[in-house]
């Protein structure tokens, strides 16, 4: 199989979805900024958004359009849905911990450590 | 008719409310005494209001019963008519209608049970009472043949005899009903009752005005010299007037109780009340230790003879199955009239002439084996048929004659230890510690009368042997009494002892059979020694001492209580012109003296009992005018003494003026009206005749009659023996007293064994301390040292055995369950410590970890299930 010869399936997509999920763990471990943090967690909920989009396709998996199925779409909608939720709080607790510690550093927030 | 109908019910409530006051006035003070006005002053009001009440009341029914009744002068030489006359009337004809009556009363006693109805408790018991037939019924039965109509006492008339017997009793509540028993507040009314009612109601109110001006100490605050705490100090106590007379009122109900009580339990009941207000009003000061001690010892005494008492109950009740006095009429099922004889019908049954037999009860009960042989051998109702048949036999074979003399001395146990008999005497003495208007009103009026009434009440069913247990034992009791009143030096002592004499006589004279005599000695006695205690009171209340040495002179300070006094004292030795005219002690000493010395005449054997009684009567006159010269003649002893002596107050000499007056008059006779006469017509059923018995106890004796007594001879004899043996006593005392012609501290060196005998008081206590309270502490002291060498060891063996079991059981739980729990908390504690380095609080750490770990799951995973994942 050659990904570079063959038409664009899904297997493609897929790649894609793995070198944004890839991208976005290797960020959050490797930034120490709390906005990093999340612009990783964003890269990855977006690379398994791009699976289900994928997945969800009909016309990617290369069947008829008999079926309308839309789950995949459904589901990559309501992971938008959270990750704004997310970043909505994750920003809040952010802005509280800069109010407190005048930083971002996540590795400064180790309150909570046994 | 309908007067006579309803004169059972209008007594019974009458003399019922008049019994009821003061026990309302007893929970009002109980309740808001000391809210009553300041210091509870106006308690005394409500208790001499009540008490007042109740006299108005007992003088109401009196009125009633006398109009009812009029009393007659009993021709007493014709005793011997009873008894021949009396054929076998039928017994309980007069029961079922008035129809056997001829005309008059006799219909309505027995018509009204149907048509009146008393109160009563739940179970429907019916009142009984009945007036007896007059003597134009019982005429006309005799006219007709029909046997002389002897009826009970209780429901019917008697016929034989030309004097009424009128006795109304009956249930006011039912408080336990069984075949064999029937326990119940009823009454017992006749002429004895309204009597006594009178009299106890009278000297009551006196005695509580008499009290408002005694006890006033008790309006404030009270230091009381003989008390002395352990700090050194005098006790300093708040004044308890009102709790004085809410016991007087609580003991006027309780002697009412007594009085008008119609069986023998409610008796017991109100004998055991009486008790328990004594030992209230003796240990009033209780923080006085002579006080409390009087209290007690008083209690315990009367105990000894309530002992006796019980089983005198229990014979009557074991054997007879009812305690009460009077007939029970009910009404059965079918609508007949169900008559339960009471005591006396039993034991003086109406068929016999109301002569005394051993009851049947008592004879079945004697012959229980010949019964139990009898139902053995054949069935219930034959057998039942069969004892009936045998037990007139039985009964002459002297069967049961023992248990019926049980019984009274039982009942008669109990009147010694209330009436304070010797060997029982040693309580009343100690009761002079109780404040002097009780003294006065429990301790020597009516209280201690309350042995004399009930062997009075009771008296039909005893036995000869029994009457002359209870003759020597007053003759005995009235000796003593009377030698230890010589020596006496505490005047309230003197009285005491005095008191103790006259319930001698008055016991002696029911023991040898002089009925009338004995009571009529109760009522006059009752009158002059409560006048007596009184005056003895003002004196003490005057004086603040109770030695007579240390008066003297007070005639001219103290004339009231001087006057008055000597009223009592020519009272209660009989003062008076032979055969014309006396003070009321005169007459009813007489009686007793004359059926003495009938009794002697009679029974020669028994000669000591006249003996002391007339010697009796000399030493009472000393011992009394003695206690008078020495307290109000002469000069003052005690020149300390003599500066505060003052007359009481008004209030307290009115009732002693009041009550001298009766003291001389109580004893007269206007025609018929008389406390004799009234006696008289109460006089048990039977009891008129003469009675011979004996043997169990005693040889052989004859119990003369009663009339016999009033023969010319013997009324000469004993009425010129009482006047001299008093005029030499007095005139003695007045040797020693007044004239000075013998120094009494001389003859008292001379006769110094018998002086110091005497003030020892025949050594009672020391005796009774050596037989039974030395013995009793020396047994205490055994069961002491059991208690504690032995009891006490081995349970503090078992203490120290669970203790050390304890211990094993501590060491166990501490170690072995403790260990295991905290090894488990260790281990948990330890895995903790080790986690918690894993906590490092770094957040790329942790993504690091999660990654890591689905890694590794993923790789795992696929390893595992490798065929299955990779296949398309």
């Amino acid at each position: 199989m050659n990904l570079l010869s063959d038409p664009v399936g899904v297997s493609h997509y897929l790649i894609v979805g793995a070198i944004l999920f890839t991208t976005g763990i290797v960020c959050m471990v490797v930034k120490r900024n709390a906005l990093g943090v999340l612009m990783g967690i964003e890269l990855v909920l977006n690379g398994a958004n791009v699976n289900f989009v994928a997945f969800g396709s009909p016309v990617l998996r290369g069947e008829q359009a008999s079926i309308l199925g839309l789950d995949g779409q459904l589901m990559a909608l309501f992971v938008i849905l959270l990750a704004a939720a997310e970043a909505a709080v994750a920003l809040a607790i952010t802005l509280n911990f800069y109010n407190n510690h005048a930083t971002v550093d996540v590795d400064r927030a180790d309150d909570l450590k046994g | 008719m309908e007067v006579q109908s309803d004169l059972g019910a209008t007594l019974s409530t009458l003399l019922g409310l008049a019994w009821l006051i003061p026990l309302g006035s007893f929970a009002a003070i109980l309740f808001f005494g000391p809210k009553m006005g300041p210091h509870g002053r106006n308690s005394a009001w409500v208790a001499t209001a009540a008490i007042g009440a109740s006299f108005a009341l007992s003088l109401f029914a009196f009125g009633t019963w006398m109009v009812a009744h009029p009393p007659q002068v009993v021709d007493h030489h014709g005793a011997e008519h009873h008894g021949a006359e009396h054929g076998e009337g039928e017994h309980h004809d007069g029961a079922h209608g008035g129809d056997d009556h001829g005309s008059g009363h006799g219909d309505a006693g027995h018509e009204e049970h149907s048509s009146w109805s008393p109160p009563r408790g739940s179970g429907g018991v019916p009142a009984t009472f009945a007036r007896f037939a007059d003597d134009a019924a019982a005429a006309e039965q005799h006219a007709a043949g029909e046997g002389g109509h002897e009826h009970d006492d209780a429901a019917h008339a008697t016929a034989g005899h030309s004097s009424e017997r009128p006795a109304y009793s009956g249930d006011w509540y039912s408080l336990y009903r069984s075949p064999t028993l029937v326990l119940s507040i009823g009454w017992y009314i006749d002429s004895l009752t309204v009597l006594l009612f009178v009299v106890v109601t009278f000297i009551a109110t006196c005695i509580h005005v008499y009290a408002t001006g005694y006890m006033h100490d008790e309006l404030h605050d009270i230091t009381d010299h003989e008390v002395t705490l352990a700090s050194g100090g005098h006790l300093h106590r708040p004044g308890r007037y009102s709790r004085f007379f809410q016991g007087l009122s609580l003991f006027c109900f309780s002697m009412l109780g007594i009085v008008i009580a119609g069986n023998l339990a409610m008796v017991f009941v109100f004998w055991e009340l009486v008790g328990i207000c004594s030992w209230f009003l003796i240990g009033f000061s209780f923080e006085r230790t002579s006080a409390s001690t009087a209290a007690n010892k008083a209690f315990i005494v009367n105990r000894v003879g309530d002992f006796g008492m019980l089983i005198g109950l229990m014979a009557l009740w074991g054997s007879l199955g009812t305690l009460h006095f009077g007939d029970t009429v009910s009404v059965d099922a079918d609508g007949h009239q169900v008559v339960q004889p009471g005591l006396f019908s039993l034991v003086r049954p109406a068929e016999n002439g109301h002569a005394l037999q051993v009851p049947d009860g008592m004879v079945v009960a004697a012959a229980s084996d010949r019964v139990a042989s009898i139902a053995a051998g054949s069935s219930a109702e034959a057998a039942a048929a069969e004892v009936a048949g045998e037990v007139s036999e039985w009964r002459a074979m002297g069967m049961g004659n023992w248990l019926l003399v049980v019984a009274g001395l039982g009942i008669f146990c109990g009147c010694m230890g209330k009436s304070a008999q010797v060997p029982l005497h040693v309580w009343l003495p100690d009761a002079m510690e109780g404040p002097t208007p009780v003294s006065a009103l429990v301790h020597s009026a009516t209280m201690v009368a309350a042995g004399v009434y009930l062997t009075g009440r009771f008296y039909p069913v005893l036995t000869p042997d029994v009457l002359v247990v209870i003759a020597y034992i007053g003759a005995i009791t009235l000796f003593i009494a009377a030698t230890i009143a010589l020596v006496c030096t505490d005047i309230k002592r003197v009285l005491a002892y005095s008191t103790v004499s006259q319930l001698g006589y008055m016991m002696l004279a029911l023991g040898v059979g002089g009925w009338v005599a004995g009571l009529f000695h109760l009522v006059t006695h009752a009158f002059f020694k409560s006048l007596l205690f009184m005056c003895s009171g003002s004196v003490i209340h005057a004086c603040h001492t109770n030695d007579m040495r240390r008066m003297g002179g007070l005639l001219k300070k103290m004339p009231y209580t001087g006057w008055t006094m000597l009223a009592g004292c020519l009272a209660i030795i009989g003062a008076g012109v032979p055969f014309v005219i006396g003070f009321s002690g005169y007459y009813s000493k007489d009686s007793i003296l004359a059926q003495a010395l009938l009794f002697r005449q009679v029974n020669p054997s028994h000669a000591v009992l006249w003996y002391a009684a007339a010697g009796g009567a000399a030493l009472t006159a000393f011992y009394m005018f003695r206690l008078w010269f020495m307290t109000f003649l002469g000069e003052p002893r005690d020149e300390h003494v003599a500066e505060h002596v003052h007359e009481s107050p008004a209030v307290m000499t009115a009732p002693l003026v009041v009550l001298s007056v009766m003291a001389v008059i109580a004893g007269w006779s206007l025609g018929p009206l008389g406390v004799a006469n009234l006696l008289e017509q109460a006089r048990p059923l039977g009891t008129a005749d003469g009675l011979t018995g004996g043997g169990l106890l005693t040889a052989a004796v004859t119990v003369p009659a009663e009339a016999a007594s009033h023969a010319d001879s013997i009324h000469f004899t004993a009425t010129i023996t009482a006047f001299a043996t008093a005029a030499a006593g007095v005139l003695l005392a007045a040797a020693f007293y007044v004239w000075r012609l013998v120094n009494p501290a001389a003859i008292a060196t001379v006769l110094r064994p018998v002086h110091t005998f005497l003030e020892n008081k025949w050594y009672f206590d020391e005796i009774y301390d050596w037989i039974f309270v030395k013995p009793a502490h020396g047994i205490a002291a055994l069961a002491s040292a059991n208690d504690r060498g032995i009891i006490d060891s081995i349970i503090h063996f078992f203490a120290w055995a669970s203790r050390q079991l304890a211990a094993v059981d501590a060491w166990m739980d501490r170690v072995l369950v403790d260990g295991l729990v905290n090894v488990l908390a260790a281990a948990t504690w330890s895995t903790g410590l080790r986690l918690r380095s894993i906590q490092t609080g770094r957040l790329r750490q942790y993504v690091m970890f999660i990654v890591v770990g689905t890694v590794a799951i993923f790789l795992l995973v696929s390893m595992m299930f490798s065929t299955t994942v990779a296949s398309p």
